[in-house]
């Protein structure tokens, strides 16, 4: 504030004569968080309803006739690496290498990829074994709990495959750095959510 | 139709046929044949005058904070006088419903008319009111040029819009929920509602309460970020603070409804059993997560509405606020309170006394900081010289109807009493009494008090005051009754009476309902003879009311820029405190502003969300896949556009600038 203009010496600043306007994207992080936080309370709900309706079996299949633990761990191994190798591809971005971000970014969809896959396949054996959500009302928490992950996810790879258009298209640019960015919290708060599945829907489950 | 009908879905219209149009219902063939009329007369008149082209370049597409704002309040009043039409129906049915007599409406369509009142003044009368408030006022208060996402806010608009649409189609196709506000299962389960009112009010909140969150972010984002220069939190004018605390409210209290809807959603849709009297289900699983959001929802509503008592009771106080300090941390503790009283809506259930005396205790303690609040009003006034202006006596009938309604809200907060007033008149005349006193006179207060600054001219004040008093005189005749038949025992939602000695109370009821039929009226009134009357009424300074606050600091209406150059802060009253010591406004420097661009895409991702919340009603699934896949397609590509911003030139600030101040020698030489 070195040039100012005031009506007298002793008057103070009432406004600024020099303009900085803000920088395109100077909220985006906050905001960002702040709709990650709002995400993460719908899986809270879902969490709490689990907690509450995962004990009512209704005298139908429990999680111990039901998880494959074997499998569990093989699927939280891809979600897993997915969050690694997003986070290779932010390194490479920070170095500005636009190749590299991107065959980064096509094996974490693959990873991803996996990870859907092998959910829908627990989905798919668990309905035919006549445990789908309508079963009872664990069977419903479960479901709604689980899949919304999974929707995420999908939302996710979407939202990747666009993004990898874009670099395509326009480079690394401060705009798709920023994107890239909030993706990866995205990614990032989805490994997060799954280990709170992990470990109260099936490791817990088990126990119960 | 007396009931719903039962209809086996085909591919191309799912459970959509003609039976669906309530032709046989007179009452509602009327309505649509007004409707229809009146609507034709306004398209009518938009294509003779070639409106639309204006309408959608200037206002549909703008991402301009005050424009979204004036749409949001068109908006509420809109929704206002078809809740309020609800309303006057219920009053009338009730007034005649007596000695045998079954009134003029049939069961289905009075549950309808009670859950569509509800649901119609909460979310789409009240929040679209306070979010237009607080979209036009807070960017202005704070010394910034716009939100911290324009587009955002622009979606944020449309999709309340497509949700209020959906409520509007229900009327015509097919019928809304006969469940409640609420819609409380089992009743709201696909057993006991199979038609399509629950999936109406199911998809219109979904798609409203999308448009809820982003704006609460952004809000939430604007003022953390955008502030001007000097405006340290404490700093902040108090509509802001109230602002800030109620979209950290609706950030963390819609993802819940969000969440809780989408499993009612889960129950009819696909067959799950969250809230199934079979299978483990549990209906008050539904009742605790959605009162988990209910609860902080109705501070979302109030504390903007405290926001806008305090702007203008120091403002026509001609002083400081009494207890700034106090009065924020008044607010930040019923935030955190809001959310944790959400049990004493149902102390019925039957948690045991322990848990109902944790509820009970908490609700009482949210009268403290409220107290607090209405002891710094009062001291604001205290030798003060107070100019009661039309906002100035919303706010003081506000104080005193509200007191009214928080000490009756204190007794609801005590078990033992609740469990005989619960679901009972007097818990409709406990919560009208708050959310009228409260937040109507708020919204009233705000628009007397703001309608200057958007429009360049003051509301007319003769019919205002028609309108206050028949509010004020309105209310205490439609709702005092209510607490006495409430005392008595009488419950809500219902339909026909026998004890004949009850029909007095209910006439006084529908003769208040008549005098703020008259309010509302003289409301409406007002707003057109302002507007004929607009050169008479000119403000040309900017600053009418001689106020306190960084929005009067602009000219009225403001430029699309707001402030030619950020002002720099020192004081909480920061407008004040620039009169007082010598601001001299700059004539000259001026550069160019930087700014976002219109965009389309806002209306067009949320009609297309209108079509797909109908095609799921109607269980017409090759179209709501179809309108899915638009929606995606459609928002992919606009994030493909990098060019959203542009500058307006020196020039065009030049000229806008030199215009103020011509007009404001004019306003000296007069």
């Amino acid at each position: 504030m070195s040039t100012t203009v005031t009506a007298t010496s002793e008057a103070p600043v009432f406004y600024e004569v020099d303009e900085h306007p803000h920088p395109e994207g100077h909220s985006t992080a906050l905001g960002f968080w702040i709709y990650l936080m709002s995400d993460c309370l719908i899986f809270a709900i879902l969490f709490a309803t689990f907690g509450v309706l995962g004990g009512n079996y209704a005298a139908g299949p429990g999680p111990r006739d039901l998880f494959d633990l074997n499998l569990v761990a093989l699927n939280t191994t891809m979600l897993l690496l997915s969050s690694i190798t997003y986070g290779f591809a932010m390194l490479a971005m920070d170095k500005e290498r636009v190749k590299a971000t991107q065959v980064w970014l096509v094996i974490t969809a693959v990873f991803g990829l996996a990870f859907l896959s092998i959910e829908l396949y627990e989905f798919h054996h668990m309905i035919h074994e006549g445990a789908g959500p309508q079963r009872s009302a664990f069977l419903s928490a479960f479901f709604t709990l689980v899949g919304t992950h999974g929707l995420h996810v999908t939302f996710g790879i979407i939202w990747l495959v666009t993004l990898l258009v874009q670099v395509q298209k326009r480079g690394l640019i401060t705009a798709n750095k920023r994107r890239l960015m909030c993706l990866s919290m995205f990614w990032h708060f989805l490994d997060v959510v799954w280990i709170g599945v992990f470990t109260f829907v099936y490791l817990l489950g088990m126990l119960r | 139709m007396t009931e719903s009908p039962i209809v086996v879905p085909n591919f191309f219209f799912g459970r959509f046929n003609l039976e669906a149009i309530p032709y046989h219902e007179p009452i509602l063939v009327m309505t649509f044949i007004g409707v229809a009329i009146g609507g034709a007369a306004v398209l009518g008149a938009l294509t003779y005058f070639r409106l639309w082209g204006y309408l959608w370049r200037e206002w549909f597409t703008s991402v301009d904070h005050k424009k979204i704002g004036i749409m949001y309040m068109v908006l509420g009043l809109i929704m206002f006088l078809r809740g309020f039409a609800d309303a006057i129906m219920m009053r009338l049915q009730q007034a005649l419903a007596f000695g045998g007599s079954e009134g003029y409406l049939p069961a289905h369509h009075y549950d309808q008319v009670f859950s569509a009142h509800g649901v119609i003044m909460i979310f789409f009368a009240a929040m679209p009111f306070v979010t237009g408030l607080m979209n036009y006022v807070v960017p202005l208060q704070i010394g910034a040029r716009d939100v911290s996402f324009p587009f955002l806010n622009n979606f944020s608009f449309w999709m309340t819009v497509s949700g209020a649409a959906l409520v509007m189609t229900s009327l015509f196709v097919g019928e809304f929920a006969q469940t409640g506000w609420l819609a409380y299962p089992p009743l709201s389960g696909i057993a006991y509602s199979p038609y399509v009112g629950v999936d109406y009010y199911i998809w219109a909140l979904q798609i409203a309460g999308v448009g809820t969150t982003l704006s609460g972010i952004n809000l939430i984002c604007t003022i953390v970020k955008m502030r001007a220069p000097g405006m340290d939190m404490m700093k902040m004018p108090v509509f802001t603070w109230t602002s800030l605390c109620t979209n950290v409210l609706i950030v963390a209290s819609f993802p819940i409804l969000t969440a809780t809807l989408a499993l009612l959603t889960a129950d009819r849709y696909i067959g799950t059993n969250f809230f199934t009297n079979d299978l483990g289900g549990n209906p008050m699983m539904y009742v605790n997560l959605i009162w988990i959001w209910g609860h902080p929802e109705v501070y979302i509503l109030i504390l903007p509405a405290f926001g806008i008592f305090s702007e203008v009771t120091s403002t026509f106080s001609g002083k400081k606020l009494f207890g700034y300090t106090s009065m924020v941390y008044a607010t930040v503790v019923i935030t955190i309170l809001s959310y944790l009283v959400w049990l004493h809506h149902f102390f019925t259930m039957g948690s045991g006394a322990s848990v109902n005396s944790f509820f009970g205790i908490t609700t009482m303690i949210i009268s403290i900081p409220t107290g607090a609040k209405m002891f710094n009003w009062l001291f604001t006034m205290y030798r003060g010289r107070i100019r009661f202006e039309l906002p100035m006596m919303y706010t003081v009938a506000f104080m005193l109807i509200f007191v009214i309604g928080g000490m009756t809200g204190v007794m609801l907060a005590v078990p033992p009493a609740d469990f005989v007033l619960h679901n009972s008149l007097f818990l409709i005349a406990h919560f009208h009494n708050v959310i009228i006193g409260g937040v109507v006179f708020g919204v009233f207060a705000g628009i007397a008090f703001w309608w200057p600054k958007a429009f360049g001219f003051k509301l007319d004040p003769f019919w205002g005051k028609m309108s206050f008093w028949f509010w004020v005189v309105g209310f205490f005749f439609a709702f005092m009754p209510l607490y006495v038949l409430g005392l008595m025992g009488v419950t809500r939602r219902l339909r026909v009476f026998d004890d004949p000695s009850l029909h007095i109370w209910f006439i006084i009821a529908a003769f208040g309902a008549v005098l703020i039929a008259c309010g509302i009226g003289s409301f409406i009134i007002q707003i057109a003879v302002s507007i004929l009357r607009r050169d008479k009424l000119r403000d040309t300074t900017g600053d009418p009311w001689n106020a306190r606050t960084l929005e009067w600091a602009t000219s009225s209406p403001p430029p699309d820029y707001n402030f030619a150059f950020t002002p720099v802060v020192h004081d909480a009253d920061a407008w004040w405190d620039m009169k007082q010591r010598g601001y001299v406004r700059p004539l000259s420097g001026f550069k160019p502003i930087h700014m976002p661009k219109n965009s389309g895409t806002g209306p067009i991702l949320a009609g297309i969300s209108f079509v797909l919340g109908f095609a799921l009603i109607w269980y017409i699934w090759w179209l709501a896949a179809v309108s899915f896949v638009a929606l995606l397609a459609v928002a992919i590509h606009h994030t493909f556009n990098y060019n959203r911003d542009f500058d307006i030139p020196a020039e065009d600030v030049v000229r806008t600038e030199e215009e103020r101040t011509r007009l404001l020698a004019a306003q000296v030489n007069a």
